[in-house]
């Protein structure tokens, strides 16, 4: 978060301290809201849905990013925690409990169960962790495939559009106010944790936990806070997703959710924010991406619509493998050295 | 009571399978720290060449069968080569997602080639069943422990006496000191690469002549995790107890929940419920090394 022009300077800590220091950085923000409020009356509901996606896998991307990128603590559970969210809101939208309440509700499941399963991180780091993070994302889904009287199971489980006061939610362009709404709350909930006491521990925890544990901090109890808020984001997340989808089942969850939220907060950066959001733009555009390429070739090769599915997981890969090679520090640091290069133009240095 | 024996034998076969993987695996962690969750798309690979090679391609078993061989190893250094390398020394969650990518794109490969579909090998063995205490078992099931038991035992001696193998174990413990001694530790790493995809491709072939082989046969990577940990991740002997184990477990669970519950497919997350089990007992597993650390 540091677009700053040259020449800023601080005349009081408390403007030091703000979440935008500088003027031109709010004109900037306001502008892309600005932007983005007006966008639903320009563009159908195809566009609208990627939008609507994007915003959902933000809140994804940033709480994992949190959990891993901030404080160190690998998770390949995540998607399973969205699950969680997802079918806990589910149920108690269906049993009539307004959206809002809904929503934080599943948050709260989400954050029950994400607390569990990172209970066994305080004795298990690395390796380790990441293992057991990944039995706990194969035990919900199978949880969520065979409790059957609540998931219903297989067949999946309908969900109303979200209603409030009497006004529904229903059409792509109405529930994106409402999931940007959401998403940026969640998003500063996430940056400004990350300015705060608990925040400053966890950084500790990720650098080195012994250290950390000589200085104080309770390595347990923001561990466990960690993996608390992480989920409880992703609950959110899920809930969102249910609400706005309409219809849920357990592939939705599986393992393959959970590796798309680690390749967005790789690919976009580790324990950045805005590296989160760049990430989850990337991850949910690169199908769109090749659905494009492929129907554009269509009338040059026309078998290539059999090879686009098992394609797409490829390139993911490929991706994955090649960011991590070249560019290990992801989109933000990209956008770093965009910045840095334009403070500068047309000056190297 | 026959009905669990069954289950046990089921599960001894299917475990030497975990456990010929769970070798790769180990040899891999042992050798580089790298924690290779490729391991069941290396299996998937295998399969799959040797049944094109079978198959589509008409050769006799033997010869695709080596020739799959010679196609493992070369993956195997293409891959250690491109992707392993540049990535020496970062954290691990780094290392552990591009074996994750590597995994994508292995899936992707087999499925862009052959589909998704089950395909079948030809039969090799007799379908005759030997009678063991009163329980017919396939041919090709006693063929699938046999090999697993005798790679094992090659490995086994292979790191004890070879200097090979003893670079290898000097590389493991200590790379600095092992490299200041003149061994090579890229050559090292490439290897155990090589023993790694040669093993999990061996596994492929034998699951494919029992099962068939479709696209999902990937999955399989996933339950080497138990039986590594249950084992210890860098223990050769832990592995190979470890799939055993887990082989067995999880059949007898999958019976019993199935007898007592009337609970279907829980094989798929029994092995896992073990792993959190073990991991919060003994982290280190049976024969792990612990890591002590010290500020």
């Amino acid at each position: 978060m540091s677009m700053q022009k040259c020449g800023l300077f601080y005349t009081t800590y408390a403007r030091e301290d703000g979440l935008f220091p500088s003027k031109f950085q709010k004109i900037c923000l306001a502008l892309f809201f600005a932007v983005l409020l007006v966008c639903p009356q320009f563009l159908d509901s195809y566009v609208m849905s990627i939008l609507n996606l994007i915003l959902i896998a933000v809140i994804g991307a940033v709480s994992l990013n949190l959990l891993t990128g901030v404080c160190g603590q690998m998770s390949l559970g995540h998607g399973a925690f969205v699950g969680v969210g997802a079918y806990g809101a589910a149920v108690l939208s269906n049993m009539g409990v307004p959206f809002f309440l809904a929503l934080l509700g599943g948050g709260a499941v989400a954050a029950m169960v994400g607390m569990i399963f990172g209970i066994p991180s305080l004795r298990l780091k690395g390796i380790y962790l990441a293992i057991s993070t990944l039995a706990a994302q194969l035990i919900l889904e199978y949880v969520f495939l065979h409790a059957g009287s609540i998931t219903g199971g297989a067949n999946g489980l309908p969900v109303d559009a979200p209603e409030i006061m009497g006004y529904s939610f229903d059409t792509d362009s109405k529930i994106f106010y409402l999931i940007l709404l959401v998403t940026v709350l969640c998003v500063l909930v996430v940056t400004n944790v990350i300015r705060t006491r608990p925040g400053r521990a966890f950084v500790a925890i990720r650098d080195y936990h012994q250290s950390a544990e000589n200085v104080g901090v309770n390595l347990f109890a923001f561990k466990l806070q960690a993996f608390g808020l992480s989920s409880f984001l992703a609950g959110i997340a899920g809930g969102l997703w249910a609400h706005y989808t309409m219809y849920i089942t357990p592939e939705q969850f599986s393992m393959g959710l959970s590796i798309s939220y680690l390749a967005m907060i790789i690919i976009g950066g580790m324990g950045s924010v805005l590296g989160s959001i760049f990430g989850a733009i990337f991850i949910t555009l690169l199908p769109e991406m090749l659905n494009l390429l492929t129907t554009s070739l269509g009338g040059i090769a026309p078998d290539l619509s059999a090879i686009i599915v098992p394609m797409k997981e490829g390139v993911f890969g490929l991706m994955l493998v090649l960011f991590l090679i070249f560019e290990p520090e992801g989109l933000a640091r990209k956008w770093r050295l965009t910045k840095a290069y334009w403070k500068l133009y047309p000056f190297a240095y | 009571m026959e009905y669990y024996l069954q289950l046990i034998i089921n599960g001894l076969v299917v475990g030497s399978i975990y456990s010929l993987v769970a070798l790769g695996f180990v040899i891999i962690f042992k050798a580089t720290k790298v924690v290779n969750f490729a391991q069941g798309e290396l299996v998937m690979v295998g399969a799959y060449i040797c049944f094109a090679l079978t198959v589509q391609f008409q050769l006799p078993f033997l010869v695709s069968f080596l020739l799959t061989l010679v196609f493992s190893i070369a993956l195997a250094i293409l891959v250690e080569r491109l992707i392993l390398r540049p990535l020496i020394g970062e954290p691990i969650i780094s290392v552990i997602m591009v074996t994750i990518g590597l995994s994508s794109m292995l899936k992707s490969f087999v499925q862009m080639v052959w589909g998704t579909q089950i395909q079948v090998f030809p039969a090799i063995l007799p379908q005759e069943p030997y009678m063991l205490l009163g329980l017919p078992i396939a041919p090709v099931y006693v063929a699938a422990f046999g090999l697993s038991v005798l790679l094992f035992g090659v490995f086994s001696l292979f790191f004890k006496y070879s200097s090979l193998g003893i670079a290898m174990r000097a590389t493991a413990f200590d790379q600095q000191a092992a490299q200041s001694m003149g061994i090579g530790i890229k050559s090292i790493f490439a290897l155990s690469w090589c023993i790694a995809a040669v093993v999990s491709s061996i596994g492929g072939i034998i699951l494919g002549n029992i099962n068939g082989i479709n696209a999902q046969l990937g999955q399989l990577g996933l339950k080497v995790f138990p039986a590594v940990i249950l084992g210890g991740l860098d223990s050769l002997l832990g592995a190979a107890l470890g799939g055993l184990i887990i082989g067995v477990l999880e059949n007898i669970c999958e019976g019993a929940a199935k007898d007592l519950f009337g609970l279907g497919g829980f094989k798929e997350v029994a092995s896992f419920v073990i792993l959190v089990i073990i991991l919060m007992i003994k982290p280190y597993g049976l024969f792990g090394t612990k890591e002590i650390e010290r500020v």
